[in-house]
């Protein structure tokens, strides 16, 4: 590894860092369609400041990124508060419209200059270690690196100062409210950050992967904890992870690095998705299974509880009568009592079956509740 | 250049012609189709779908080593059945919220394809040159054979519109009621939302696939300010997307550096911002109107029940009262002496010496609106009514 290749990793592990841990509140805030709306959008403030500084490393950009994504917002809120669109249509209205101004803008405007809306929509974070921070002579290394530390610092300060109003908020705005929190000034800040963050990040990664890197990581982590601080940090591990090794998987494949991040961290959700502990695809499947037959074998042993100590209990506790009375077929059966048997909750007594006590005190329970 | 060169142009230029019926078609097939989609409140699915089709769109390059618009259409509409289908399947096995499925799928189905497009960009052979004019779209490369494909591919979509009319209506409105009527709804659903992902196939080689959102949603929510009706809505979907589509292509055309995609959208979202102005009765400007009309009834009534209430306490019902005391009445509400002109006017008061007083028609009047709302009457009733257009 050279140092062009850990100085690109690193500046994607910041990025992806950045990204996460706003992204939890995205996706807890149920606002991330919004801020794939603003990471389109911020190329329109992009355009607007580098027309008027003419430059396109200056700090205007930022600002000016800021505020196209907060109008972004405010259209978007506008146009639902008419009540003649719904929520989502606004923002699939808004952003369109917006971006389209920006690209006409672009191609009619800015010529020859180096700003076009591929590297705003893809990024390529390959160019990185070649745009250097130069200060009175001296090289101190990538710009990418400082400017994504400083995001990355700057989305900390944010999320470690206003912690508890931003889980208020978040878990319970109605009562932000009421205890004098200003949840309306939490989501406007949260906006402004994420059109910061995209419009610095842009050129790393590019905005569509962006949305990636701002969804993947903290719903991934959703899967595995109920407590914000661990969702929060988990996250930042998947995004680190997703960065690290979706580089590596560009440098083998010769592809872009942005879209294998993307791919990667998809990837890492899959496998959350399928082997989560509590909430993946296979152990609700295991669960349910599990379900089944607890639910067969308390059927079991109310149905040899009720015909108990009655004339007929002879007759009703065969092993061929639950085939018929309870439509079950006879490898089932046969495995139903099997386990029933093997948890000491029935004994078979000459082809016939008997509750234990266990087994009585399990339906009565059942029956009870 | 004059109207008649342009409808020239427009029949017999092959680019501008080709480039125009191409645009038209995507904007009647998503108009149409996108209807379907906002009613069921699926706006930004298009959204997602459009993405999820480029991993698609490279595979079924990759597999076939085919350029026919059919195969690579072929692949986007797997690639985005298959994206729309996690999404629900998300959000149905775990507590992740529709739009973080949304979102989800939507970036990493680029990301993959972004990640198989380099991959096969940096391949040796030159085969592969123009797969990424359906990252942004160039209306200007289409052909005559992408237009043919995707026209044929429009005229199934339409047909299954047709055939299954009223099932989709019944889905979009009412699910359950479908359900219970044993509708297989499940099945309806998946041939609804193919459709939907074919119409929007159909668009990406011009529009692209970051603004192909916009030609969903855009000429349903339209569309939707002008009726009421669901076969007027989408036919006036079709035709607003195709007129879009048509006038974007010849401006495009017309000016140079102007690209296609985003003219068509700017033009289309016009037509949505005039439709939420204009629209009779839901548009923006009419409820403003109404709103208007309703207060100042409103403030009219209040004042001539105000003198009604004070004629009662004298024998005589056309016993005359000042303004100023139903300027006091009205506690601030509203300006008496306008209302009472206005009454003047409509002949339910009469100016004397000592005031106002009512007439008898203008007594009636107030009986009947007591009788009608036993309502609270003046600076009560205004206040109330207020509080409850707010809450409107």
């Amino acid at each position: 590894m050279n140092a062009a290749q850990f100085q690109i990793q690193l500046i994607a592990v910041l990025a992806a860092s950045s990204c996460a841990l706003l992204g939890v509140f995205l996706v807890l805030r149920r606002m991330v369609m919004m801020s794939d709306a603003i990471s389109h959008t911020v190329l329109l403030g992009i355009v607007l400041g580098f027309f008027m500084t003419g430059d396109l490393a200056s700090p205007y950009l930022v600002i000016g990124a800021a505020l196209t994504g907060l109008l972004t917002v405010t259209l978007v809120e506008l146009l639902f508060r008419t009540r003649l669109v719904r929520e989502d249509a606004a923002i699939g209205l808004v952003f369109p419209a917006l971006f389209s101004i920006a690209v006409i803008l672009v191609s009619r405007y800015a010529g020859q200059v180096h700003l076009d809306t591929d590297a705003v929509l893809l990024g390529e974070l390959a160019y990185a270690p070649f745009d250097r921070l130069v200060i009175l002579g001296n090289d101190l290394g990538p710009v990418g690196i400082y400017l994504m530390g400083g995001i990355l610092l700057l989305n900390l300060a944010f999320i470690a100062l206003l912690y508890k109003e931003l889980k208020l908020a978040t878990f319970d705005s109605g009562l932000a409210v009421t205890l004098g929190f200003a949840p309306a000034l939490i989501h406007y800040l949260l906006m402004g950050l994420v059109s910061v963050t995209a419009v610095s990040a842009f050129e790393v990664v590019g905005s569509v992967l962006l949305v990636a890197l701002m969804v993947a990581p903290p719903i991934t982590a959703y899967l595995l904890t109920d407590r914000l601080p661990r969702m929060l940090g988990l996250s930042v591990l998947f995004g680190a992870a997703a960065a690290i090794s979706g580089y590596w998987l560009a440098h083998w494949l010769d592809a872009s690095i942005a879209g294998s991040m993307a791919a990667m961290a998809g990837l890492f959700f899959g496998i959350a998705w399928l082997l989560a502990p509590q909430r993946g695809l296979i152990a609700i499947a295991r669960r349910r299974k599990q379900q089944r037959w607890e639910f067969a074998q308390t059927m079991l042993t109310i149905h040899l509880l009720n015909h108990e100590g009655l004339p007929e209990a002879w007759q009703e506790s065969r092993l061929e009568h639950f085939q018929e009375h309870m439509r079950w077929n006879p490898d089932f059966t046969d495995q139903v009592v099997q386990r029933a048997v093997s948890q000491r909750w029935i004994e078979r007594v000459n082809g016939h079956l008997e509750l234990t006590d266990e087994g009585r005190q399990r339906a009565r329970v059942t029956l009870s509740s | 250049m004059n109207l008649l060169q342009i409808l020239h142009d427009l029949l017999f230029d092959y680019t501008l012609r080709t480039v125009a019926l191409g645009a038209a078609s995507i904007g009647i097939v998503s108009g149409a189709l996108g209807c379907f989609a906002v009613l069921r409140k699926q706006s930004l699915l298009g959204d997602a779908i459009s993405h999820a089709a480029l991993p698609g769109i490279v595979l079924a390059f990759l597999l076939t080593r085919s350029k026919e618009p059919l195969v690579l259409m072929l692949g986007a509409v797997a690639a985005g059945l298959v994206g729309t289908l996690l999404i629900l399947r998300i959000v149905s096995s775990t507590r992740i919220k529709y739009d973080s499925a949304l979102g989800f799928i939507l970036s990493v189905f680029f990301g993959l394809g972004l990640m198989l497009l380099t991959f096969v960009q940096h391949m040796p052979d030159a085969s592969q040159a123009g797969l990424d004019k359906f990252l942004f779209g160039q209306a200007a490369t289409l052909l005559q054979r992408d237009v043919v494909t995707m026209m044929a591919l429009g005229a199934i979509v339409f047909l299954l519109v047709a055939i299954f009319w009223k099932e989709f209506k019944l889905l979009s409105f009412d699910p359950e009621y479908a359900a219970s009527l044993g509708y297989p709804v499940r099945g309806l659903d998946i041939l609804l939302t193919t459709l939907l992902v074919v119409s929007i196939v159909i668009g990406l080689q011009a529009v692209g696939v970051v603004l192909m959102s916009a030609m969903v949603i855009a000429p349903a929510a339209a569309a939707r300010q002008w009726t009421n009706r669901l076969g007027v809505m989408v036919a006036l979907a079709a035709i607003f997307g195709a007129l879009s589509g048509v006038s974007g292509a010849v401006l495009s055309s017309l000016t140079p550096r102007l690209s296609t995609g985003p003219t068509i959208v700017l033009i289309i979202c016009n037509v949505v911002v005039v439709s939420l102005l204009f629209a009779p009765n839901r548009g923006l400007i009419w409820s403003w109107a109404r709103r208007r009309r309703n207060r100042r009834q409103l403030h009219q009534e209040s004042v001539l029940l105000d003198l009604y209430t004070l004629a009662s306490q004298h024998a005589d019902m056309s016993h005359p009262h000042t303004t100023a005391v139903l300027q006091a009445m009205s506690a601030g509400q509203t300006d008496a002496g306008r209302n009472l002109q206005a009454l003047a006017g409509q002949g339910l008061v009469r100016a004397e010496s000592g005031g106002w007083s009512l007439t008898t028609a203008g007594a009636e009047e107030a009986q009947r609106l007591l009788s009608a709302a036993s309502a609270p009457a003046g600076a009560e009733r205004i206040s109330q009514a207020m509080q409850g257009e707010v809450g409107l």
